[in-house]
């Protein structure tokens, strides 16, 4: 059994981290900083850190502002908000721009649970990836988080970066890079390649061993990066293995699944089934009970590589 | 400090403005002609005398910053910036062409002496409390002024940055409101009242200032009694919505309108030319 860390626990820490050893880290947030956890941030920087209150328009703006100033914001509130509410702000005033703020976005997900579906984002990673300038980052657990949080830091340029609110298994080793752009072979494999991110890629990684053991070989690739979406990553996978199961805690509309299908459509047309949200919100419940419900498990992913391998030439 | 003779030559050069603001937006035949004039006054007072700022380096940090608001008055914008010797003058005919660096509204990463991205109505405040925090994080002693239209202030995300500016007591942030009275669809009373501008940002604990628009001399002694202890200060500064030309004063059919040929004849006549 693997250790479980909750991605925000694992932001909060590392920009803590990367506060301390550059100036021009500010953090800002939306009276959510206990729950985004960049309070931890706050204790430590007291003058670096700004509250704005619940006004997210106002945060991103005053992110943009630090920005054109010097400065390396990272906002965060909740995914539903940030990608939602302070769209238009994260448009003209970053995006546009391509000014170097950081949205970090927790609580993405049905994950968030028992809040229920006015507070699960399951269209960010969408609403995001359709924005020029923009960079769209979903690490898979403790450690990919804060090597993509160091990542963000040290790209010049808008980033939107999706985490969890709850523990999630620790698939990556301490200290691993993040190259931003570029996916992640976790498991070799010819019969099919079960694509993930986010928390989804743990529950890939499960249904891999459980095919293996009927003798099915299945690749597991792992995207923290949605957008630059790694093409050469998803390209090769398609031709070796020619059939693909996407899997996301998003909407199957705009996300990876997505992504992936635009990229194999034109370079190299396998079958494909998407694992994720069937264009539903969610409801409230305990994360696992909705992760069951709306069908984003191994158990799930076991069966849509079946389904895949039977549509397979 | 302020004397006649400067008074004098700033009305000069906002006249001088105004019809360069006209011919480019002849040339284009498109963009904003109301809010650009009724804002020149103020624009002129400071990029010609209050801002400590330099053409030769648009990207000196100590400079004092500039954030429009008001995005669509960059007409008004790119003809300081031209006389200021930010660009040759010769650019000013090629606003809103396809490949021009003179966009639509105004865009840092096009246009030098643009600071930020602006156009989105409600946005450029936010973008200027974060100047301003930027400005105190760093030690500067640069200010950051931002032009707001009243209109604008129908935004609610106004609302949240003045609550954030008096909040974090930017003393180093002044804002101008261009209280011309016009907004697309008719006067600002009409369409959706948000007089008296004052008041509001006084039970906000703003330093208030109430100065007439196209006084000079009123201007620029408002932007030098701009400086509050821990408190950001507002100039309400009454205008006229086409100022300077009749045929464009307090219409709102010219918000959006460039001048005709025989509009422009017209007004440049008026203005001198």
């Amino acid at each position: 059994m693997s250790a479980m860390i909750a991605t925000r626990d694992a932001y909060g820490q590392a920009l803590v981290e990367l506060g301390r050893s550059d100036s021009r880290i500010v953090a800002l947030d939306a009276d959510l900083s206990g729950s985004t956890k960049t309070a931890q941030f706050a204790k430590e920087f007291p003058d670096r850190f700004f509250n704005a209150g619940i006004a997210e328009a106002n945060m991103v703006g005053m992110a943009a502002g630090l920005a054109a100033g010097g400065m390396i914001p990272f906002a965060s509130t909740f995914a539903v908000f940030a990608a939602g509410r302070a769209f238009e702000q994260i448009r003209q005033s970053v995006a546009y721009p391509r000014l170097n703020v950081k949205i970090v976005a927790t609580h993405g997900g049905i994950t968030v649970g028992e809040d229920g579906g006015s507070h699960q984002s399951v269209e960010d990673l969408a609403i995001m990836r359709a924005l020029p300038n923009m960079t769209v980052l979903c690490p898979a657990d403790g450690p990919e988080t804060a090597a993509a949080i160091r990542a963000a830091a040290a790209f010049d340029g808008p980033v939107f970066v999706r985490l969890g609110r709850g523990k999630v298994p620790v698939i990556f080793a301490e200290a691993c890079p993040f190259a931003i752009g570029r996916g992640v072979t976790l498991r070799a494999g010819g019969d099919l390649t079960f694509m993930g991110t986010g928390l989804m890629t743990a529950a890939a990684l499960a249904a891999a061993a459980s095919l293996a053991g009927e003798g099915i070989d299945a690749r597991v690739l792992h995207f923290g990066t949605i957008k630059p979406l790694d093409r050469d990553l998803v390209l090769q996978a398609g031709r070796e293995t020619g059939a693909v199961v996407t899997a996301e805690e998003h909407s199957i509309i705009g996300g990876l699944g997505s992504a992936v299908c635009e990229v194999l459509a034109e370079g190299c047309p396998v079958p494909v089934e998407r694992i994720g949200m069937p264009d539903v919100f969610g409801q409230s419940g305990p994360a696992d009970a909705l992760l069951e419900h709306y069908g984003l498990t191994s158990t799930h992913l076991v069966a849509a590589a079946r389904r895949v391998l039977g549509r397979k030439g | 400090m302020l004397n006649e003779q400067t008074v004098r030559s700033l009305e000069a050069q906002a006249k001088s403005l105004r019809m360069d603001i006209l011919k480019m937006l002849h040339a284009s035949q498109s963009g904003h002609t109301g809010g650009s004039l009724s804002a020149i006054d103020i624009m002129t007072a400071l990029y010609f005398h209050h801002m400590r700022h330099d053409a030769q380096r648009p990207d000196w940090p100590e400079r004092d910053r500039f954030v429009l608001s008001k995005g669509h008055a960059a007409p008004a914008l790119y003809a300081c910036l031209a006389a200021a010797g930010y660009f040759p003058a010769e650019d000013l005919a090629t606003l809103r062409r396809l490949g021009s660096h003179l966009q639509g509204h105004p865009d840092m990463k096009k246009t030098p002496g643009v600071d930020v991205c602006t156009g989105s109505l409600g946005q450029g405040l936010s973008q200027a409390v974060g100047l301003a925090l930027a400005a105190r994080l760093g030690g500067g002693r640069h200010r950051v002024y931002a032009l707001l239209g009243d209109g604008e202030l129908q935004e609610g995300q106004i609302w949240e940055a003045v609550m954030a500016a008096a909040h974090y007591g930017l003393d180093n942030l002044c804002v101008i409101v261009d209280h011309n009275r016009l907004q697309i669809d008719g006067f600002i009373e009409q369409v959706m009242n948000v007089t008296p501008v004052g008041d509001k940002f006084a039970a906000f604990n703003w330093h208030v200032l109430e100065i007439d628009g196209h006084d000079m001399a009123a201007i620029c002694r408002g932007l030098a009694e701009a400086e509050a202890p821990e408190r950001p200060t507002v100039l309400v500064a009454h205008t006229v919505k086409g100022k300077g030309v009749s045929i464009f004063e307090n219409k709102a059919k010219y918000h959006g309108v460039a001048p005709s040929d025989e509009e422009l004849r017209f007004a440049l006549q008026t203005l001198g030319a």
